[in-house]
């Protein structure tokens, strides 16, 4: 029980002390690597739980493809141009403060309730509505209550995200005219005949070609 | 005391892998610069010692001994960072690869995702290695291989739920044990030529090199590098090319089972035919480095978003399908 202990806190003071720094460094990509950090600390205390599939589908989905993207949306951006934008010149940061004010307002009360409502009724949270036996695996409960009570829910939550993933490409799709593409078709059946042409050349005289 | 002899014998068993894994990646190495030489009609590395077997190690010892150079403008601590990750990450993915019935480090229930998981944080050494050089050929090579190597992942992921859909666990062994009768490269081979070509994309090899493509990138993410810090990245590299071997024959070539069930092939031991079928597929895999032209950029993500994914999805839904009509689902 002492190694559990000593390894939860390891895992756990990681995880917060990484996730302050993603707000304090002053390096965007830093930020994104310590939020890399954190979610494979979160992971960790998954799997110490005893979630294995949760924790491993974590690392998979957030730290394997999320995170990626993010780093490469981070890269990319000018960083000491958005610095200037963002921290020094007065204008443009006292009107971003009101709205970041409100969202952490809203995140502070959404905490006081969840916080209170499992210390004074503890009853709320303590329902359980399905059984948890521990003679199959995680993964197969965890299957079995997705597709069975969850479905609709779970189908729900699927095609919401189908259709933010289709909006994005919509919203950044533009056609642009005159690029030349290559048609694989158009190549694989292509036959010798339209390809060449043979010609009698006179001396001195050479060939007109048209294209 | 009792809980120290308890580390000393966790020790002593992650040696016994690793120290074999380690000197396989410098034979694996050798024997990719021989088939590579061989198909072009050259020698390849053969003059330290017998058959140039010790090339490899003469290569490691020149890396050891050269100075190793952090550009002033780098991003030192990440730049630093980037081999070691590479590095630790291609060696903590062996830890749950069976070589036997009870022949394993670390029998976990999600062997496969933690083996997927691994994988997909390998594209950090690179990205890291490419940001923190600060100059624009890793940049660009570090960019490319992100996008490769995520497109790749979706693909080789939907690869491997066509064989839990037959297996129904997520342990390696149990992978293994469900192909006794019949392996699963003979129903599922179309999966298994999609894997190949998927894992050839996700460890970088040719013809996908494209984040080190020579003429291009100089040599892509590792051109800042030098001394034993790019000898770290390419002992990574090759130490994922042999993991990624390894996946393919537990998934689809029956691990450590003998190909016969019947006398003189069930007495040698799982691990030796293990080993010749991680070789018989590195074989393979150098074999295309030698014959196939490098793919240009968009090709390859034509391939893998606009073929290899339809083409993986529909087979699942195949699988399944065919699965539930015969009443052949695994049971829990």
């Amino acid at each position: 029980m002492v190694a559990h202990a000593i390894f939860f806190y390891v895992f756990s003071i990681i995880a917060v002390i990484s996730a302050i720094m993603v707000t304090v460094s002053k390096n965007t990509v830093h930020s994104v690597f310590f939020l890399i950090l954190d979610f494979i600390s979160i992971s960790c205390l998954f799997i110490m739980i005893g979630a294995e599939f949760l924790g491993m589908i974590m690392l998979i989905v957030y730290v394997g493809a999320v995170a990626v993207l993010f780093l490469f949306v981070v890269m990319m951006l000018n960083v000491a141009q958005q610095k200037n934008q963002w921290f020094n010149s007065e204008a443009t940061s006292s009107s971003h403060i009101p709205v970041g004010l409100i969202i952490s307002t809203i995140i502070f009360f959404e905490l006081i309730i969840v916080v209170g409502g499992w210390k004074y009724k503890p009853e709320l949270s303590d329902q359980k509505t399905t059984q948890i036996s521990n003679e199959i695996s995680n993964t197969h409960s965890l299957g079995q209550v997705l597709y069975t009570d969850y479905i609709h829910i779970f189908q729900i939550s699927g095609m919401i995200l189908l259709i933010a993933m289709i909006g994005a490409i919509v919203l950044t799709y533009r056609r642009r005219e005159g690029v030349k593409t290559q048609s694989y078709l158009k190549q694989i059946s292509r036959e010798r005949s339209e390809g060449i042409e043979v010609l009698e050349v006179q001396s001195n005289k050479g060939v007109k070609i048209d294209d | 005391m009792e809980y120290l002899n308890l580390v000393f014998e966790e020790v002593y068993k992650i040696l016994f892998l690793l120290v074999p894994v380690l000197v396989s990646v410098a034979m694996i190495v050798w024997l990719d610069r021989r088939v590579w030489a061989f198909v072009q009609k050259r020698q390849g590395p053969n003059v330290v010692g017998p058959f140039g077997l010790l090339q490899s190690l003469a290569d490691a010892l020149k890396y050891i001994f050269k100075e190793i150079i952090i550009p002033a403008s780098s991003n030192k601590i990440i730049f630093i960072l980037a081999p070691i990750i590479t590095m630790t990450l291609a060696l903590i993915a062996w830890a749950v690869i069976p070589f036997g019935e009870d022949q394993v480090l670390a029998n976990i229930n999600v062997g496969i995702l933690y083996i997927f998981a691994v994988s997909s944080l390998g594209v950090y050494g690179i990205i890291m290695g490419g940001w923190a050089s600060n100059s624009k050929y890793p940049f660009l090579g570090s960019i490319r291989s992100a996008a490769q190597m995520v497109s790749y992942e979706v693909s080789i992921g939907i690869i491997i739920i066509n064989v839990l859909l037959c297996v129904g666990s997520l342990n390696l062994s149990d992978i293994v044990l469900a192909q006794q009768n019949i392996w699963f490269i003979i129903p599922l081979f179309p999966m298994f030529v999609i894997f190949f070509i998927s894992a050839l994309a996700e460890t970088n090899r040719p013809p996908f090199d494209l984040p080190e493509a020579e003429a291009e990138l100089v040599a892509g993410y590792q051109t800042e590098y030098s001394g034993m810090m790019y000898a770290m990245f390419w002992l990574g590299e090759y130490a994922n090319i042999l993991l990624m071997c390894a996946l393919g024959s537990i998934l689809f070539l029956g691990g450590w089972l003998s190909p016969i069930d019947i006398y003189p092939f069930n007495m040698i031991p799982g691990a030796i035919w293990l080993i010749l079928k991680i070789l018989l597929l590195f074989i393979l895999f150098a074999l295309v480095k030698a014959v196939v032209p490098r793919y240009r950029y968009d090709q390859l993500m034509r391939l893998g978003w606009k073929i290899f994914l339809p083409f993986s999805l529909t087979y699942v839904v195949l699988t399944a399908s065919y699965l539930f009509y015969f009443n052949l689902l695994p049971k829990l």
